[in-house]
């Protein structure tokens, strides 16, 4: 089977990923209408937020 | 005490003195320890949008005195203008998570409000430090901006004293007055952060409150 070659790959999706200066993506339901590049940073803030109050800290070291 | 000199109590050098040092002693102003609870990565993410806005600034200075033909033309320019690119895409990135920590530990209790006031208008402010900054690209991007902004901005009857297609008004803006507003709000927040504390977690108020019911019961 044949690989993707990267004008395939930016097609695709996650293609905006990688070549953010491509032709824009966007995600619209009823009202909502946003750049894929945008919501995914949104995703990642959601995520990394999540990620911050969940992993331990390390060198942990108690005043009281 | 010679003659003509004030007295030291009255002067006014020697009441902000008392009044900053009584508000920030220097065991506060520059603490090397910290409660138990600030232990958690929610926590760094103050540290970092300020350590983004110190990259911002810098690299907006060499942008500002190289000017526009060389952030657009050279490597090394194109260079920096991609550093404060990142640099505002982790500001606001690292920002807005501090931001929902901050809103679901709810970091304005405890007489910490003017904290929170001052972060919220910080945020907003760098939200229009941004906006003339896309606007002061020199390139067909801050056109098609200007162009789209002009009409909003007019509609609501602005357009007058901050007009987007005046390039000049809007490089200033950037370049001058907004980042020393966004500058002097942060220092101001940090220095509200160091004189009232970090904002205890919920159950460690609590815990706080019963004790001092049960002491004076």
């Amino acid at each position: 089977m044949a690989l993707p070659g990267i004008g395939a790959l930016a097609r695709m999706p996650l293609g905006a990923v990688f070549d953010l200066s491509g032709r824009p993506r966007y995600v619209h339901w009823h009202f909502f209408q946003m750049s894929v590049t945008n919501l995914l940073v949104i995703v990642l803030m959601v995520v990394v937020f999540c990620a911050a109050i969940l992993l331990p800290f390390p060198h942990r070291r108690a005043e009281r | 005490m010679s003659i003509g000199e004030a007295p030291r109590d009255r002067s006014w050098t020697a009441r902000l003195r008392t009044r900053a040092e009584h508000a920030l002693p220097p065991e506060k102003l520059l603490p090397d320890r910290q409660p138990a609870y600030v232990a958690s990565w929610i926590y760094v993410f103050g540290a970092l949008t300020i350590a983004a806005l110190v990259c911002l600034v810098a690299s907006g200075m060499v942008l500002g005195l190289k000017g526009p033909a060389w952030w657009h033309v050279t490597g090394i320019g194109r260079f920096f203008n991609g550093v404060h690119l990142w640099s505002v895409e982790i500001f606001f990135f690292t920002m807005v998570v501090h931001l929902w920590g901050k809103f679901w530990m709810g970091a304005w209790r405890g007489g910490r409000s003017l904290t929170w006031v001052a972060g919220a208008v910080t945020f907003l402010i760098s939200i229009a430090a941004a906006f003339t900054g896309y606007l002061s690209q020199q390139n067909f991007d801050a056109q098609w901006i200007s162009t789209q902004a002009k009409d909003g901005l007019n509609s609501v009857g602005i357009g007058a004293f901050f007009n987007v297609t005046n390039f000049g008004q809007m490089y200033t803006f950037h370049v001058i007055l907004l980042p020393v507003a966004v500058v002097l709000l942060t220092a101001w927040h940090v220095l509200l952060v160091r004189r009232n504390g970090v904002v205890p977690p919920y159950v460690r108020a609590l815990a706080d409150e019963r004790a001092v019911g049960e002491e004076r019961a």
